[in-house]
């Protein structure tokens, strides 16, 4: 007997930085050739982390890469959004971050100050988040073939109890739940870069959001159904996963999405949508209408979580669809980021 | 934010939503155009049809100057900085755009020095900090843009910039508003005039609208309640029989334009007897080329040029949607070969396409039944 050959969808002649920027591009690439060629048959909707089961024990287990430009930037660095990614990722998937390894990718001339200053924030995020970092490899490659260092994370979880996270257990009339301000990572590294002659006072928001998340499990974890932490392709993306997912409509409130000032200026003035930025200290969840008061102040009563609010709910129509809501009565479908979000100038 | 949330607000826009219901006679038809790409994005974005009566009908105008651009010249383009191994440096606007040989970014994915630039000055820059290097800006735009490519050769000519070059693609407003007049079968009641162009070119170039096409024109902003506003304006004088130019964005358009703008480009630029536009064919008189006096920063005089004419696909009806006889939607291709990930017309691939701002921001909306106000 033989097993069908996995079909392979993904038809673009050549990977493009698209492919990267985790919008629709990306999703087709891992949908159209990484699932069926290494998930098989077995595969659940695709999170931010998979589980596993091992003796009987539930675990979740996640990785990520970090190569972002420039290195350092307001609010944080590459070593700890490379410990706060992972962590966050797992956060999001109902369970809290146990042990931590790490590969260096590094090109030939990197400065050893630059390197250990990386490795001491990585140190210390892994402190603050309360997870270990336990083993990891390292490569040189020649000067010119990186740029500078590039480091990937894995890392596996324990459940959070109470919670049991999917798509399909989405339903009409469930709210949407935000912890905090977006686009404030995304906007500070395009400002970072120094190409766009534009400043700003805007940090980064890396962070792990274990605290909140776990505050808020506390407080309504039976009707917390999804998560998910809104990074590259920014909220916009997360929620049109959702939609996809479930099959139903994310319906959001604009008004209510809270967004910082010199967020929207810049986003005002270089034709993007903070919807479609990338954040890397939020999440989004799916709360049951019974339990959105609760969840809501949970996160609220941390200082970290003020800014948390409600800012939408799921209806049974139009399916598969994020749309957006203004308190005129304006609509207007809200897609997935495609390509890189490009300042548009005329 | 300041100029931003006063004019999103709900309740003066439900006022001016409910102003525009009283003014529009029941029985009677009204076609708007929106010339600028910048409304056509801003109507959708906003959700403002869902705030305006049946009866009036939005038409999305040329302004969208990433839409107009034939692909030929966008081949041009890309194949000077090919063949002579140049820095090609473009608004990001231009970057997803196809060429016959794919976009810029497909081009700077296989290794071509792309740059992302946010001002034609930056590109200057770039050329200033690579001597070594020749960078080439794509110069694409209205009047909204035109001065600032200008300002950017008089400065390489006065610093003396020498490895710097501009494939200039500026066309005008004007040509394309008379164009849309005269092409044959078009119906348009009034013109929402286009905002940021105005800001340099004043009101005054439209008085022949008014005058001789007896059609009211309202210059107006981009946010929700600037379109209402002006909507409100063009209702007024349509039921009084006036056709006149009024300007409804005061708060950023001087009625006699931008003279220190108007000035550069009149220093550096001269008008071309003719230009391809995407879909509309061959209009006179209605773009911009460098003057010789700026020969040596004119990429088209400096490179060999291909001169490459790239007909659109025939299936494609990006012309009749250009000109507003189409909508998005009636396009055969619309949502299924042409998609904003894979834009087969141009009118897909910039944000301000009426195609792409149709797709992003709309046509999933048809099976939806209410737009209350949800939690």
């Amino acid at each position: 007997m033989s097993t069908a050959a996995p079909r392979i969808r993904f038809r673009d002649a050549q990977i493009e930085m698209a492919h990267g920027a985790g919008g629709k591009a990306s999703r087709r690439l891992v949908e159209g050739l990484f699932a069926p060629l290494l998930f098989g048959e077995r595969r659940e909707p695709l999170g931010d982390a998979a589980h596993v089961t091992l003796n009987g024990s539930k675990l979740a287990i996640t990785t990520d890469s970090f190569v972002v430009k420039p290195l350092c930037f307001p609010g944080g660095s590459i070593g700890e959004l490379a410990v706060n990614g992972t962590v966050n990722d797992l956060a999001v998937s109902g369970a809290q971050a146990e042990s931590l390894v790490v590969t260096f990718v590094l090109e030939a001339g990197l400065p050893t100050e630059v390197l250990e200053a990386e490795v001491r924030a990585m140190a210390h995020a892994a402190k603050e988040a309360g997870v270990s970092i336990v083993g990891g490899d390292t490569k040189v490659v020649e000067h010119g073939k990186a740029d500078r260092m590039y480091i990937t994370t894995a890392g596996i979880g324990r459940p959070i109890p109470g919670l049991a996270l999917s798509a399909q257990s989405v339903r009409p009339g469930d709210k949407v739940l935000l912890s905090g301000p977006i686009g404030d990572h995304g906007i500070t590294i395009l400002l970072a870069r120094g190409e766009l002659d534009l400043e700003a006072e805007i940090c980064s928001d890396t962070r792990s959001v274990l605290p909140l998340i776990e505050a808020m499990a506390a407080a309504a974890a039976p009707g917390v159904r999804w998560m998910r932490d809104p990074t590259r392709g920014g909220l916009a993306t997360s929620l049109n996963e959702l939609a996809r997912d479930c099959g139903l409509c994310v319906a959001l409130i604009e008004e209510r999405v809270p967004v910082r000032d010199a967020v929207r200026g810049a986003c005002e003035l270089l034709g993007l949508d903070p919807l479609h930025i990338a954040n890397e200290g939020q999440f989004v969840a799916i709360v049951a209408p019974e339990f959105a008061e609760p969840a809501l102040s949970a996160v609220r009563a941390l200082p970290e979580g003020s800014e948390c609010a409600l800012i939408g709910e799921i209806r049974e129509q139009p399916p598969g669809t994020v749309l957006g809501t203004r308190g005129y009565g304006g609509t207007r479908v809200i897609d997935m980021l495609v390509g890189d979000p490009l300042p548009r100038i005329c | 934010m300041k100029f931003v949330d006063e004019f999103r607000e709900a309740g003066v826009i439900a006022k001016a939503s409910a102003e525009i219901r009283r003014l529009a006679g029941p029985h009677r038809h009204y076609r708007f155009m929106e010339v600028c790409g910048g409304h056509t994005h801003a109507i959708y974005r906003f959700g403002l049809k869902d705030v305006l009566p049946p009866n009036i009908e939005l038409i999305h105008g040329p302004g969208c100057p990433v839409c107009v651009l034939p692909m030929g010249r966008i081949d041009d383009g890309l194949s000077i900085a090919q063949d002579s191994g140049v820095t090609f440096a473009a608004f990001g606007d231009m970057m997803r755009v196809p060429g016959t040989r794919g976009s810029p970014l497909e081009h700077k994915a296989r290794g071509m020095d792309v740059r992302i630039v946010y001002s034609p000055l930056d590109a200057l820059k770039i050329a200033q900090k690579n001597p070594e290097k020749h960078v080439l800006f794509f110069a694409i735009g209205f009047e909204t843009t035109a001065p600032s490519t200008a300002l950017t050769l008089i400065r390489a000519r006065s610093l003396g910039v020498r490895n710097f070059s501009v494939f200039c693609n500026h066309v005008t407003i004007i040509p394309a508003i008379r164009a849309i007049l005269d092409s044959p079968g078009m119906r348009i009641d009034a013109f929402i005039g286009p905002g940021h162009v105005s800001t340099v070119i004043g009101c005054r170039p439209y008085e022949w609208v008014a005058k001789n096409e007896r059609k009211p024109i309202v210059v107006a902003g981009f946010e929700p309640l600037d379109i209402l506003q002006a909507i409100i304006m063009l209702l007024r004088q349509l039921n009084s029989g006036d056709a006149r130019v009024e300007n409804q964005y005061a708060r950023v358009v001087p009625w006699e334009g931008n003279r220190a703008a108007l000035k550069a480009m009149a220093e550096v630029f001269e008008l071309r007897p003719f230009f391809e536009w995407r879909g509309m064919g061959f209009i006179s008189q209605s773009a911009l080329k460098i003057k010789s006096s700026y020969a040596e920063w004119d990429a088209e005089q400096r490179f060999h040029v291909p001169g490459v004419r790239v007909t659109d696909p025939k299936a494609a009806q990006c012309g009749e949607v250009l000109k507003g006889a189409l909508k998005p939607l009636q396009c055969k291709l619309f949502g299924k070969e042409c998609t904003p990930e894979h834009p087969i017309g141009a009118l897909m691939v910039s944000s301000e396409g009426s195609c792409a701002a149709y797709y992003n921001y709309e046509h999933r909306k048809s099976d939806l039944t209410t737009a209350g106000v949800p939690v």
